[in-house]
C-alpha cells in the first residue's frame, strides 16, 4: 500500500457532480450528512472544490453538456481519485439512458470504483459503498 | 458609466445540488443585471414519453423532479383521466391527497433548511432535515420507497393506504405538529433572519401578475391562486382547509406562506386518512383497457406552483404528444425582478427564495440566426462536420503525404 493510499482510508473528503439527474440522488446525498445519518462521523467532508477531493460522487445520467464538464473535472482532480457512480442513471443511464442527449453512462467517460444502484439509493446505501470504498484501499 | 464586473454562480457550485449557470452582472457590491443559463439537466423526457406506454409513463414523469416526485404523475394522471373521461373512486382521491400533502411538508421542510443553510443559519438546516425524515419514513411505509413513490396509474393508485397503517400516520402528523411550532418560532423570533429576509427580494403584486409566477412565490405577494381550489382535483374539495397569502412579497414573506401550508397540509392529512378509515379498504383502482383519441390537460398544485402536462391520444399505447410546463419555469423569470439592485450577498437568498427547481424547468436550448433563420451550429456539431471533411479527404487520396 503506498503513502497516498494510505491517506484515502480516513477523512475522505467529497466532491458531488449533480449531471442530468432527477435531484433525488443530490437530496438523498445532502441526507446522509443531516443528523439522523451524519456521515460526517467517518471524517467524510462535502468539499466545494474537485482540488479539494479524495472522491468525486457522479450522480444521474450525463448528457452531452455535462460530458465535457465531467471529464475537465477529472483531470483537475489530483489522483489518487476515487470515483462512485451514485443510483440508477450514475450506473447506467436508467430511464434516461434512451434519451436524444444522453451521452453514456459514467464508467463510458471516467473510469468508476464503485456503483451504488437504487432510485435513489437510501443514505445507508449510499454510506455502506463509501466505507466499504474506504476499507478496501 | 461604470464597468460592471461578471460574477459567474455554477454550473457545478457548492451552493447549488443542482448544475446551472447564473451570471450577475455586478457594480461594486450592486447586482445589475442577472441571466442564467440551463442545460446542464436536459434528459429529453418529453420526446421519451412518447416511446413509453401510458403506464410506463408514470415512472417517466416521477422521475423528472425528485422533490416534487407527485406533482408530476398528478398532473398527468389528470389529464389522461381527462382523456379517458373517468370520474375515480373516493378512497382514490384521498390516497392522492395524502401522498400529495406529506409531498408538500417534505418539499417545503426540504426549503426551510436550504434557505437556513443559505443565510449561514446551519442549525436551521439540521433540524428541519432531521424532521422532514419521519415523513420519509411514512413514504417507506406506504410505498416502499423515500422517494420517487410510484403511487399513480391511470385511473387509481397502485397502493392501498390499510386501516392498519393510519395509526402512525396520525402519529406522525401530531408530532410534526410540535416540531412545526418549534421550526415556525426559531423563524419567526430570530432577530438575523428578519435582518436578512425581511425587505429582501421583493415581488410586488404587479411583477407576479406580469411574469405569470404561481405556487408560493406568488402567494407571498398577495395573489391568491392554489389549483387545489380554483381547479379542484382529487380530495381538496372534499376536505376543510385554506389558500395561505402573504401580502409583502418579500423572502420573509415567503418563508411564512411555506411553514403555513405545512399545518395547512398536516390538517388535509388528518382529514383525509379520517375518511379512509370509514371506508372500505382496496377499491383503488378502475379498470381501463384503452385510452381514446382525444386531448387532456392536467393540473396539479406541486409545492412550487402549478404544474400542466398537456396530453394528446391517437388511440394507441403512448402519447402522440406531451408536454410538461413546470412550476419553476415562470418563477425563475422573476429573478429579473427580485434579484436586481440587491447587493450579491442578498441575491443568493433571493435566487433561492422561490425554491427554483431547474430540473423540472430544463430546456434545450437551439441558435437560430435572426436574419436567415439558419441554425447556427454548436461546437460539437462544428467538430463532427470537420471530422466529417477529414474522413472524406482520406477516402479520396487528397490528404495522404
Amino acid at each position: 500500500m503506498g503513502f497516498k493510499d494510505y491517506c484515502l482510508r480516513k477523512s475522505l473528503w467529497v466532491f458531488h457532480f449533480g449531471g442530468a439527474s432527477c435531484n433525488n440522488c443530490d437530496i438523498e446525498i445532502l441526507d446522509c450528512l443531516t443528523p439522523r445519518y451524519d456521515l460526517e462521523r467517518f471524517g467524510i467532508l462535502l468539499v466545494g472544490s474537485i482540488r479539494h477531493a479524495d472522491v468525486l460522487l457522479v450522480n444521474g445520467s450525463i448528457n452531452r453538456r455535462d460530458k465535457d464538464r465531467l471529464l475537465e473535472l477529472y483531470h483537475q482532480a489530483p489522483k489518487p481519485l476515487l470515483v462512485v457512480a451514485i443510483g440508477a442513471c450514475g450506473c447506467t443511464g436508467g430511464i434516461f439512458a434512451e434519451g436524444i442527449t444522453f451521452a453514456g453512462p459514467v464508467d463510458k467517460i471516467i473510469p468508476v470504483d464503485a456503483y451504488i444502484p437504487g432510485c435513489p439509493p437510501k443514505p445507508e446505501a449510499i454510506i455502506a459503498g463509501i466505507v466499504k470504498l474506504a476499507g478496501k484501499k | 458609466m461604470s464597468r460592471k464586473t461578471l460574477i459567474p454562480i455554477g454550473p457545478y457550485h457548492p451552493l447549488q445540488e443542482e448544475p446551472e449557470l447564473f451570471k450577475l452582472y455586478c457594480d461594486g457590491e450592486i447586482v445589475m443585471d442577472i441571466k442564467w443559463e440551463t442545460g446542464y439537466n436536459h434528459r429529453g423526457i418529453e420526446k421519451l414519453s412518447e416511446s413509453k406506454s401510458y403506464d410506463q409513463v408514470f415512472f417517466l414523469v416521477e422521475r423528472i423532479c425528485g422533490i416534487c416526485s407527485t406533482s408530476h404523475p398528478f398532473a398527468f394522471a389528470n389529464a389522461v383521466e381527462e382523456i379517458v373521461g373517468v370520474e375515480i373512486t373516493d378512497r382514490t382521491k384521498y390516497i392522492r391527497s395524502i401522498i400529495g400533502e406529506l409531498e408538500r411538508i417534505h418539499s417545503h421542510l426540504l426549503w426551510v433548511g436550504l434557505a437556513g443553510h443559505f443565510l449561514g443559519y446551519n442549525t436551521l438546516f439540521m433540524w428541519a432535515w432531521k424532521y422532514r425524515e419521519p415523513v420519509l419514513d411514512l413514504f417507506e411505509m406506504i410505498t416502499g420507497n423515500r422517494n420517487s413513490y410510484a403511487m399513480f396509474k391511470v385511473g387509481g393508485v397502485r397502493r392501498d393506504i390499510e386501516n392498519s397503517k393510519i395509526p402512525a400516520i396520525r402519529k406522525v402528523m401530531a408530532v410534526m405538529r410540535k416540531k412545526l411550532d418549534l421550526l415556525t418560532g426559531a423563524v419567526m423570533d430570530d432577530p438575523v433572519i428578519h435582518a436578512r429576509t425581511k425587505g429582501v427580494g421583493i415581488l410586488t403584486r404587479q411583477d407576479i401578475l406580469d411574469y405569470g409566477a404561481v405556487g408560493p412565490t406568488a402567494r407571498a405577494s398577495g395573489v391568491d391562486i392554489d389549483v387545489r381550489r380554483d381547479d379542484p382535483y382529487a380530495a381538496y374539495p372534499l376536505v376543510n382547509w385554506k389558500v395561505i397569502t402573504a401580502q409583502a412579497g418579500d423572502v420573509f414573506a415567503k418563508v411564512e406562506v411555506r411553514l403555513l401550508e405545512m399545518y395547512e397540509s398536516a390538517s388535509i392529512i388528518e382529514q383525509c386518512i379520517d375518511a379512509l378509515e370509514k371506508m372500505k379498504e382496496g377499491d383503488i383502482a378502475l379498470k381501463i383497457n384503452e385510452i381514446p383519441q382525444g386531448i387532456g390537460t392536467g393540473r396539479a398544485e406541486a409545492p412550487r406552483g402549478e404544474v400542466f402536462h398537456f396530453v394528446v391520444s391517437d388511440g394507441s399505447n403512448s402519447p402522440a404528444r406531451h408536454k410538461i410546463r413546470a412550476p419553476s419555469y415562470t418563477n425563475i423569470a422573476t429573478f429579473k425582478k427580485s434579484c436586481i439592485g440587491q447587493t450579491i450577498a442578498d441575491a443568493t437568498i433571493s435566487l433561492a427564495a422561490v425554491d427554483p427547481c431547474y430540473c423540472c424547468t430544463e430546456r434545450m436550448a437551439a441558435a437560430y440566426d435572426n436574419s436567415s433563420g439558419k441554425k447556427i451550429l454548436n461546437a460539437s456539431e462544428l467538430i463532427e462536420l470537420s471530422m466529417k471533411r477529414t474522413s472524406e479527404l482520406r477516402k479520396s487520396g487528397a490528404g495522404h503525404e
